[in-house]
């Protein structure tokens, strides 16, 4: 009785206040200054993307002949293009294209590479060479020379703009998966599920998958701004949106010819696609900061 | 490799395959009949069965013979004889500033931790990875080329052409690279075997890069070559927007033609080429990291 008093007296005070993760999240996120600014970006992006169509000064589709080429002003915030149709306004709609595409893009490609990852891993054997292998096949092709060989066999268009993107991004997910799918397996946790006779969906998708969200979410947020690139690299080769879309890739391209006399219609799309992507960047290396320390300095 | 090589040209032939359209029809032409275009379709041995054309097509590639352009009429090999060593000179140029530029930043940002130009640096790094390659390439032209008119804006006639070609596709690694030479130098100049040094009286000038940035090479190098293929994917991009006469605009050509063979055979030497890098790589890190040559 007495040893029992005395480790009581020692036992420390537990404070009342709950545990929160998020909380917690939130409070190394606000440190992290370059990222918080950047996620603060993509959330307006997200805003735009959304309502950008109804709070477009101008139609974007609609061609004024007399004002082709303007400069920035007081009117035309970033100028007009060939057509006289206003830049900003394009900019605006095309937020929703090209954040659309990239993040539909990134999350089929990351469902695909999670099932096949979570597969190879948990259980191993035939399944795990094959898909590796599979992967391996990918690998064996350049990420955007596959998107590209992608969107030449099954034709030009922003549906297969996000199946070439997706396809590529497959493997990568697959990789990542699959390596903390067999860390996972191996957890105390794990065993005890299966002890207590749970199913393999149960074990692979409520105890190992929840363990890779963290450099998922990284990994996810870092593969939007490559495929943001990459869906708007398409465009611009011809692959992509058709010309009159005002994707921000296409508007670039069609702007190539102006660049002497009107440079602003391949600078304003251009700095669009550099700042979104920057964004995006910057968002994942902090998350990886917050969310995935181990991995910092790899 | 030969397993994968074998089942990516497998891929190829038959993707390439279904592509829309009828190529027999594009070698006639628009008006010909269609006896015209039967008559042409077993010339080029369309109509056997699709095996049967891999058979022969992968005999051929071993014999040297890549296949017909269906747009000019002329050998694949002799098609690319023209624009394999432009794209290759540019590819190793790009990688060369790539390399050059990406450890002097990384270095300088790493030895100069948290002053002015490591942050000068990082910011280089962050914008060059999130920039467009294509967008690089037209500033680069509308300054140096329209403005101040130091380099020619497109076709590869003179070492000139090269130098924005190549800057523009070597941003993207070199910015990697700048971030991946400073974390792996900044981990090295933490161990033991530098603080020896410096206790022994070293000077800084021998300590950074004869001791830690030898031991920080070893993920550089890897990037590096896992980074080869960013090239050969930008390099289409990179092509196009200078006009040069590189296997990469001879792609995107092609599929605007439908030229298949051009197609099938450029697809297959892209991959050939980035399976063979990454095996040097291999290599490379096995001589660089004494650790893993003693184990194999």
């Amino acid at each position: 009785m007495e040893i029992i008093k005395e480790v009581n007296a020692y036992t420390p005070v537990i404070p009342k206040k709950k545990y929160s993760p998020v909380k917690e999240f939130f409070k190394n996120w606000k440190k992290q200054k370059m990222a918080f600014g950047a996620s603060i970006f993509i959330l307006l992006l997200i805003i735009i993307a959304i309502i950008g169509p109804y709070i477009a000064p101008y139609d974007p589709y609609e061609p004024d002949y007399n004002t082709t080429l303007q400069g920035p002003s007081n009117e035309h915030w970033a100028g007009t293009d060939e057509y006289g149709r206003d830049i900003f306004s394009r900019l605006l709609v095309g937020a929703r294209i090209s954040l659309g595409v990239s993040f539909l893009a990134v999350f089929l490609g990351a469902a695909g590479g999670i099932l096949l990852g979570l597969m190879s891993g948990y259980f191993g054997g035939w399944l795990d060479r094959l898909i590796m292998r599979g992967s391996d096949v990918m690998f064996a092709f350049p990420d955007l020379l596959l998107a590209i060989a992608i969107v030449a066999i099954l034709g030009p268009g922003l549906t297969n703009v996000v199946i070439a993107v997706s396809v590529f991004s497959i493997p990568s997910f697959a990789r990542l998966v699959r390596g903390s799918t067999l860390e996972g397996k191996e957890t105390v946790f794990v065993e005890a599920a299966k002890s207590m006779g749970a199913s393999h969906r149960r074990i692979m998708f409520k105890h190992i998958f929840p363990e890779t969200l963290g450099s998922l979410i990284v990994f996810i947020t870092m593969r939007i701004g490559t495929a943001i690139l990459a869906a708007s690299s398409l465009s611009f080769l011809g692959l992509g949106a058709s010309p009159e879309t005002p994707d921000w890739g296409a508007m670039l391209s069609l702007g190539r010819d102006y660049l002497g006399t009107a440079s602003h219609v391949v600078m304003m799309p251009g700095l669009a696609i550099f700042l979104t992507v920057l964004a995006f960047n910057l968002v994942g290396d902090g998350l990886r900061d917050v969310l995935d320390p181990k991995t910092k300095n790899e | 490799m030969i397993p994968i090589l074998f089942i990516v040209s497998i891929l190829i032939f038959f993707f390439t395959h279904l592509i829309p359209g009828d190529p027999a029809r594009l070698v006639a032409g628009k008006d010909a009949t269609l006896e015209e275009v039967n008559i042409i379709r077993a010339e080029l041995g369309l109509d056997k069965p699709i095996w049967d054309q891999y058979i022969t097509y992968m005999s051929n590639l071993f014999q040297g013979d890549l296949g017909t352009s269906l747009k000019t009429g002329l050998p694949v090999s002799e098609m690319f004889a023209d624009r394999f060593m432009p794209s290759i000179y540019l590819t190793f140029m790009s990688m060369g500033w790539a390399l050059v530029l990406g450890l002097l930043i990384g270095t300088l940002s790493a030895v100069f931790k948290n002053k002015w130009p490591d942050y000068l640096g990082m910011v280089t790094a962050v914008s060059g990875i999130s920039m467009p390659g294509f967008w690089l390439g037209l500033i680069l032209i509308q300054i140096f080329s329209v403005q101040l008119g130091w380099f020619p804006t497109g076709g590869a006639e003179s070492w000139k052409s090269y130098i924005l070609p190549s800057l523009t596709l070597g941003a993207g690694i070199m910015s990697m690279l700048a971030r991946f030479t400073r974390s792996s130098l900044l981990e090295t100049l933490r161990a033991d075997f530098i603080r020896t040094g410096r206790a022994k009286g070293l000077k800084e000038s021998v300590v950074i890069p004869k001791h830690a940035l030898r031991n920080s090479l070893i993920p550089v190098v890897t990037i590096a070559g896992l980074q080869f293929g960013f090239l050969l994917g930008g390099s289409v991009v990179v092509e196009t927007v200078f006009s040069f006469p590189g296997m990469g605009r001879l792609l995107i050509d092609s599929i605007a033609f439908r030229d298949y063979p051009v197609i099938q055979a450029e697809l297959l030497l892209f991959s050939i080429e980035f399976i063979l890098v990454n095996l040097i790589v291999d290599i490379m890190y096995s001589m660089l990291n004494p650790k893993i040559r003693y184990v194999s």
